[in-house]
Formats: C-alpha cells, sequence, structure tokens
C-alpha cells in the first residue's frame, strides 16, 4: 500500500468515527423529537425518519395541567441560584486569590471537599432544617440547598480566573487608593466576565436539572420543578404511560439547554476544565 | 514606584515597611468580611445537615413520630437482638443483606460504567484532537448528552429501551443480534445493563472533554520528534501521550467516580423496584421518606459519606491527583 492509500485510509477511518460519534451523542435526543411530534398510535410504530407532524403533545403539556407552571418554578430557581452563588462567589475569590492569610489553603481544601459532598449524606439534616424553617413546599428550600454544589464550584472557578489577572492592575488601584470592594466590582469585574458567564451558566444548568432535593423538599404539584414533574409524569395506570407527551415536555426543558451550549460550548468547556487540570 | 513594588508583591520593603503591614492588616481584614457570607452559607447548607445526619443515624428518629429522636448509640448500624431465650440475631445496617446488596450494585455499576467511559472518553478525545472541518460541530454535539437533565435522558432511553415499542429492539432485531425484544429496565437480568447504558452515554463527554483538555496542553515538538524519527503512532500514543495525559485521566476518573458512587436521579426513574439496581443513595432515601425509618436512613447516608470520603482520600493520596491547582 502505498503512503497516499495509507493516508486516505487513516481520513476514512477518522471519518467513520466522527459520523458515530456524533449520531451516537445525538440519536437520542433526535428520537424524543420525532417522537414528540407523533399522536395517537402513530407513536406505537418504530420509525428512523420523522414522519408525523403532530403539535397535540406540545399542547397537551402547554395548555394543560401544570407544566407551564414547572417550567416558570424552574426558571425562578435556576436564576436565583445563579445570581446568589455569583454574589457570594466573587467577593470570596477575590480574598481566596489574592489575599494571603493564614487558613486559606485549608479552606480552599475545606471548599473543595464540599463539592464532592454526596447530596444523600446532607438530605437527612438538610429536610429537617427546611421544615424547621417552614420552608417544605416553598422554592427557597430549593435555592438555599442548591448553594451546596454551586458555591464551592463557582468560588473554585472564579478563584482560579482572578489568580491570574494582573497584580499590576490591583497595585494601581491601591496606589489610587482604592478600597477592596472598590476592587473586586470596578477594576476586577470588567475583565472577569468572561468567566462570570462560564460560571452562571454552568450554576443555572446544575440548578435545572436538580432532582433529589426537588423531589424530597417539595410535594405540592404546583411549586414542583421540572425534573420533578417529567418524573411523575404518568397515566391512569402503569401500562399507560403517557409518552407522547414525557417525550414533549423533554424536547421542551432540553432545547434551551441545548441552544445555550451550542452558543456557548467554548466556554462551558472551559469552565468545565478549570480547576481540574489546570497546574 | 508602581512597577519597583509589583516585581515583589509579598516581599517586605523596608522604607515602607510600616505603611505596608498596615495595608496588609486591612486587606486580610476584608477578605474575611468577603469570605464571611459564603463560609456561612457553606455552614448552613453543607456542614450543619452534615453533622445533623451523622447525629440522627444514632437516633430513633421517625417523620411519621413527632419528638421522636432519642440517643440509641450503634443499633442503627449494629445490635444484638436478643429473643430472650437464648436465641438472637444480628440486625441493624451491617447486618442487612439488602444494604450490602446495595454496595455492591454501586460498586459494581461504578467500576463498569466509569470503565467504558474512560476508554470511550479517551477514542472521543483523541478524534476531536485530531484536525478535521467540523471539529465544533462534532465538540458541540457531544456537549448535548451532557447538557441534557439526567431525569430526561432516563426518560428518553425509558423509551428507546421500551419493550414493546422501543427502538433499540427493533434495531437489535433487525441487525439480527437478537431474536426476541428483552424488557431492558424491568428484567432482572438487563436492568442494570440499562443503567450503565445510559450513564455511559450521558457522561462520556465530560470524561473526553477533560481528556481533550489534557491532551491539548502536550507540547507539539515531541510529536514533531516522534515524527521525523519515523515512531509509529500507536507506539507514540502509548509511551508519549499515556503518560503525558495520565493525571488529566485521573482527574477525570475521580471527579466520574464520586458521582457514580452517589447515582441516584437515573435509577430512580429508570428502573424504579429493581433489587438489581438498587444503589446506597437509592436504598438510603427509601429508608429516608418511603419506609419512614428516618434515622436508619441517615446511618446509611452516613456509611455512605464514610466510604465515597475513604475512597477519595485513598484515590488521591495513591494517585498523588494535584487538585490543588497550586504548582
Amino acid at each position: 500500500m502505498s503512503g497516499r492509500q495509507k493516508k486516505l485510509l487513516q481520513q476514512l477511518g477518522l471519518w467513520v468515527l466522527i459520523v458515530i460519534i456524533s449520531v451516537y451523542a445525538l440519536f437520542p435526543f433526535y428520537y424524543a423529537i420525532i417522537t414528540s411530534f407523533k399522536s395517537g398510535s402513530a407513536i406505537f410504530q418504530v420509525t428512523y425518519w420523522p414522519t408525523d407532524f403532530s403539535l397535540a403533545n406540545y399542547w397537551g403539556v402547554l395548555a394543560q395541567g401544570r407544566f407551564p407552571r414547572n417550567i416558570f418554578n424552574s426558571i425562578v430557581v435556576s436564576f436565583a441560584v445563579v445570581v446568589l452563588s455569583l454574589l457570594l462567589a466573587v467577593t470570596a475569590a477575590y480574598a481566596l486569590a489574592r489575599v494571603r492569610f493564614q487558613g486559606r489553603g485549608i479552606l480552599l481544601f475545606t471548599i473543595l471537599s464540599v463539592s464532592m459532598f454526596p447530596q444523600i449524606a446532607v438530605l437527612a439534616g438538610l429536610f429537617e432544617m427546611v421544615r424547621g424553617l417552614g420552608l417544605y413546599n416553598n422554592l427557597l428550600s430549593l435555592i438555599l440547598a442548591y448553594m451546596i454544589f454551586t458555591l464551592p464550584f463557582t468560588v473554585w472557578v472564579l478563584t482560579t480566573f482572578m489568580r491570574d489577572l494582573p497584580i499590576e492592575l490591583e497595585e494601581a488601584a491601591i496606589v489610587d487608593g482604592a478600597k477592596p470592594h472598590q476592587i473586586i466590582f470596578q477594576v476586577f469585574m470588567p475583565l472577569m466576565w468572561p468567566a462570570l458567564v462560564t460560571t452562571g451558566l454552568l450554576a443555572f444548568i446544575a440548578a435545572w436539572n436538580e432532582f433529589l432535593f426537588a423531589l424530597t423538599f417539595v410535594s405540592n404539584d404546583a411549586q414542583r420543578t421540572v425534573p420533578v414533574a417529567i418524573a411523575l409524569l404518568s397515566g391512569a395506570t402503569e401500562q399507560e404511560i403517557p409518552w407522547g407527551p414525557i417525550m414533549a415536555a423533554s424536547v421542551i426543558v432540553t432545547v434551551p439547554l441545548v441552544i445555550l451550549v451550542l452558543i456557548f460550548q467554548r466556554r462551558i468547556v472551559a469552565g468545565l476544565t478549570a480547576g481540574a487540570v489546570k497546574g | 514606584m508602581v512597577t519597583a513594588t509589583s516585581s515583589l508583591p509579598q516581599a517586605e520593603i523596608p522604607a515602607g515597611r510600616k505603611k505596608k503591614t498596615q495595608l496588609t492588616r486591612e486587606k486580610i481584614r476584608a477578605a474575611w468580611i468577603f469570605l464571611t457570607p459564603m463560609i456561612l452559607v457553606l455552614l448552613a447548607v453543607a456542614a450543619w445537615p452534615l453533622i445533623r445526619t451523622i447525629w440522627l443515624g444514632f437516633t430513633d428518629a421517625r417523620l411519621s413520630v413527632p419528638g421522636s429522636g432519642q440517643w440509641i448509640g450503634f443499633e442503627n448500624y449494629l445490635f444484638w437482638l436478643d429473643y430472650g431465650d437464648g436465641e438472637g440475631e444480628w440486625i441493624g445496617l451491617l447486618a442487612d443483606p439488602t444494604w450490602w446488596r446495595a454496595v455492591w450494585n454501586t460498586v459494581y455499576f461504578t467500576v463498569i460504567a466509569v470503565s467504558i467511559e474512560t476508554l470511550l472518553g479517551l477514542l472521543v478525545a483523541l478524534v476531536l484532537n485530531a484536525q478535521f472541518a467540523g471539529r465544533g460541530f462534532v465538540r458541540a454535539a457531544i456537549l448535548v448528552p451532557w447538557a441534557i437533565p439526567t431525569i430526561v435522558s432516563a426518560k428518553m432511553w425509558d423509551w428507546m429501551l421500551n419493550d414493546q415499542f422501543g427502538i433499540l429492539n427493533d434495531m437489535f432485531m433487525t441487525l439480527g443480534l437478537i431474536s426476541a425484544p428483552i424488557a431492558w429496565t424491568s428484567s432482572p437480568d438487563t436492568a442494570m445493563a440499562a443503567v450503565i447504558m445510559v450513564d455511559v452515554w450521558k457522561t462520556t463527554p465530560f470524561m473526553a472533554l477533560l481528556i481533550l483538555a489534557g491532551m491539548q496542553m502536550l507540547p507539539g515538538d515531541v510529536y514533531e520528534a516522534a515524527k521525523v524519527d519515523g515512531i509509529h503512532p500507536v507506539k507514540v500514543f502509548f509511551k508519549v501521550t499515556l503518560p503525558l495525559i495520565k493525571p488529566a485521566i485521573m482527574v477525570a476518573v475521580i471527579f466520574r467516580m464520586l458521582d457514580s458512587l452517589r447515582i441516584f436521579d437515573l435509577i430512580y426513574v429508570l428502573t424504579p423496584n429493581n433489587a438489581q439496581t438498587v444503589t446506597m443513595s437509592v436504598y438510603a432515601r427509601q429508608h429516608l421518606f418511603d419506609f419512614d425509618n428516618f434515622a436508619y436512613g441517615s446511618a446509611a447516608s452516613t456509611l455512605l459519606f464514610l466510604i465515597i470520603a475513604g475512597i477519595t482520600i485513598v484515590y488521591i493520596y495513591a494517585g498523588r491527583v494535584n487538585l490543588s491547582g497550586d504548582k
């Protein structure tokens, strides 16, 4: 085999792999979409290509029942979680990245270990607290509880990002008489938009997707978030699972995420890998 | 002046020593003020609930009995129940075969799923590391499974794995791989395989991206040199690439492992009531809320926490994984 043939064969192998990977990654979502457009008995006919374009399932999910309310709940919780965790994390990250003080290493290590906590380990204690504070069936309980996984991560990524900002900026600001909070909000903040967008996005996705706390701290249909609502969508009997509406609901809650991912894919990849492989 | 101090940010400068230390002290005070809100929130949502969970594991708390929660020591963990006639039996978590079954299920799931994800992730990372048109598209495509909520992916796969109308059975039958439809999620033989299948689909992208990030930091000249020397690419991969990206793989594996050990959502939705897939988290939650056994569930949660903490420490120590990001 000549060198050129060999190269051609390598290229072919690469492209076969590329196609397999793409199809593997996208097929389940594609299949959910084509299923969601089928109505009636068409749904029980396995097809590989789109055949129906009925909006009945979407209409059923959005116009009847509480699903729109669930979407609203998820939006409220996710935005609140993003704002709160960014606010708490930016100031904390400045302290951790820019100031040398005793206990800094231990604090960083503790924050990192919190992010490795299994959620179930705090479930009983949190449940007790949520009930004690009268927050059961209240979205506030979720906003508070979600801090356990968004906050450590946000602090961590923002700290690594801030550590790399040039020291000259800070020195110049100090010479100009700037106080620490002015340094954060007037000098660093404008430079930190990329990191804020990344961490905010990841916190949003984490909050939007969370299930265990949402299942446990809310038992009232009107207060449920989207993942729990989808998990509990059921028919009259075990045999009558409403696959059409479930797929429509799944597509509705996933499409915004997929769009976000497509727009911000570079930032998301940077955020996912920050801290993990740095240094 | 700015440049003079900036080159020695931490060093003491004799002339302005007094001013410097005062400034530093002020800065440290500000740092603690900045840190306090975050620390308070983490104490409230992480430290306190964890302590309470551990405490509750030593009590007889039940949600149905208000005011319950007497200290009973290790009875939830291990307790000799004396029948009074010289006979008796060990009860408690450590003597509960269902608990050990859950431990085994979790470990089994973690080992198999993370191994497959590591190998597939490595393959995907290698492909994405190559230069080709449309690389951005493929990278975006593999992010889709990662972004889809676990519950949604469980439902999507539940539908694809449906025994009567599922496309997977249809595919496998068309290809002649199976002769009769399989009830993937309800049959005890295949329930765990179904869970692993969905988990692999959902989390391989994360693995691939972490490994890819490690690959992209490799120095290009090593490969140039290997190419000039005419070394076979396969050999280059095993002798150069693999050792160099080992730290990235180790970090990715530990993140995935910690995630798998606490798996809950996927199993709760995909294979409920299937003894073959009850993991530690599922077991703990069942006792906490479904079986009205709050204290016992707390004890199980505590054990899960200890197991995960133990594995993490051993892994970090054995692999010398540098998680701190400090050089």
